[in-house]
């Protein structure tokens, strides 16, 4: 191995670390939701420090690369690739730890109807089922797994596009618990967005293996 | 960056050229536009100086060399026996690796090859001697000092100097073989940027081991390897996303 290709397996391992990090927000998140736990969404909360000062990490160790190595080709795509990725992982931490917010917010669980009738419990799974697939395209350089993720997003955008129906629907049974229902709609705008995310991600990683460049095609 | 390439002023087709009976060009065929910058990357042995020696017939100098094929200046074929090599090679700078300033005032060094073409105007003699330094970054340095030795300069400046000789003559094409190799980094990155300019008035192929030099400076590389072209394209395609396994491999340092 070259002192480069040593450089870029350091690279890769420290990204799939705060990958796995970044899921393991997520899931807790969503064990929060389910039993209401709000020491759980305060340890995400907390936990968010270590996501933002990993992503400080991989983005000195790009400029590092690029500035010592002048990294080409496949190299320079996956330095490249890595960076973005690098910041859409943060920002799908950043959503994990406002999800929580509203967690600690709420005074009383969230009412299971309202759960049902959104499909909220789909729209967290399909997520974080997204997320996780986009790790292992990653990790075993899969483009065909990668341009997978484009399909689930859809599923994920149907369900954020009933989302408004559907809480009207619930606030006209339950105006009680209005605000709650707001959470929600809250709650799936950003699970949308951490599907746009892996979205992005998968964009980045066809990138980097096919010098592919698939952002705003439709 | 896309370029609007004229029209081809360097060709060659189907070139083959042997030392004896060791094959060190296979086949190569190239397409260089005129005003651009080419470099010639590769390992050591692959021959790509070799290649460069072809257009300005600089192997005819090397007992036992073969060669079959076409090298074309200006559509014109030079290996064919009609041409006058020195006529042509007139046409045709050179600069090799190692600063190599004759022992003469700086002034007669750029001279030189004006005289030998037989002029003897003073004032044409100075006017082009002044151009062809200022071409070459080297005026301010030494517009005092134009009679004093060559050889007092240092390497960076001589070898500004033997680019100011070659261009003095106005050839239309600059062959270059590891120009800076022999230099510290500032006479280097001098070097770059003046090829850089010079590019305006010169078609430059440049042979060079130092493959971000490639990159900051030409505008097609071609990728050379046990006597093959195996790629050829614009620099931003070869050095972001090339299509050759082996040129990937070498480019990434992975081998060779």
């Amino acid at each position: 191995m070259t002192h480069l290709e040593s450089e870029l397996k350091l690279l890769q391992d420290a990204t799939i670390e705060m990958w796995v990090l970044v899921i393991s927000q997520l899931e807790k998140t969503l064990h929060s939701l389910k039993t209401f736990d709000k020491d759980f969404a305060r340890e995400v909360v907390s936990n968010e420090k270590r996501v933002n000062s990993m992503e400080l990490g991989i983005d000195r160790d790009c400029e590092n690369i690029f500035a010592l190595y002048n990294p080409v080709a496949v190299d320079l795509r996956f330095v490249l690739a890595t960076l973005k990725i690098n910041s859409n992982l943060e920002r799908i931490g950043d959503i994990a730890e406002g999800i929580c917010k509203f967690i600690i917010s709420e005074t009383q669980p969230f009412d299971k109807d309202l759960l049902a009738m959104t499909r909220f419990y789909d729209m967290f799974d399909g997520a974080n089922n997204m997320l996780n697939d986009v790790l292992k395209a990653f990790e075993e350089e899969d483009t065909k797994l990668a341009r997978s993720i484009f399909q689930k997003d859809e599923f994920l955008d149907e369900i954020n596009m009933e989302a408004n129906e559907n809480i009207l629907a619930y606030i006209a049974k339950q105006p009680g618990n209005t605000k709650q229902a707001l959470n929600i709609l809250s709650i799936i705008r950003k699970l949308e967005r951490v599907g746009d995310q892996s979205k992005n991600i998968a964009e980045e990683i066809i990138f980097y293996l096919e010098a592919k460049v698939l952002k705003h095609k439709k | 960056m896309e370029a609007d390439y004229g029209e081809y002023k360097l060709k060659a087709r189907n070139l083959n050229l042997f030392y004896g009976s060791k094959q060190a060009l296979k086949n190569v065929s190239i397409d260089i536009a005129a005003n651009t910058v080419t470099a010639f990357i590769g390992p050591s042995g692959c021959g790509k100086s070799t290649f460069l020696r072809c257009f300005n017939r600089m192997n005819d100098l090397i007992p036992n060399v073969t060669i079959t094929g076409e090298v074309m200046i200006d559509d014109i074929d030079i290996y064919k026996n009609s041409i006058d090599v020195y006529a042509y090679r007139k046409k045709i700078g050179m600069v090799f690796q190692k600063p190599n300033p004759f022992p003469k005032t700086i002034f007669e060094n750029v001279a030189f090859g004006l005289r030998i073409n037989g002029e003897n105007s003073k004032a044409i003699l100075g006017d082009t001697v002044e151009k062809a330094l200022k071409q070459a970054a080297l005026w301010d340095e030494v517009k005092d000092s134009l009679h004093q030795s060559a050889m007092a300069l240092s390497g960076g400046q001589q070898q500004r100097l033997c680019i100011a000789r070659a261009i003095a003559v106005k050839p239309s094409v600059l062959l270059m073989d590891e120009p800076a190799s022999a230099l510290d980094p500032i006479s280097t990155a001098k070097i770059e940027e003046l090829i850089f300019q010079l590019k305006k008035d010169f078609t430059i192929v440049i042979v060079t081991h130092n493959m971000q030099q490639a990159a900051r400076i030409s505008n097609k590389t071609a990728f050379f390897y046990l006597g093959e072209l195996i790629e050829y394209d614009s620099t931003d395609k070869i050095f972001t996303n090339p299509s050759e396994n082996a040129t990937q491999n070498y480019i990434t340092g992975r081998f060779g």
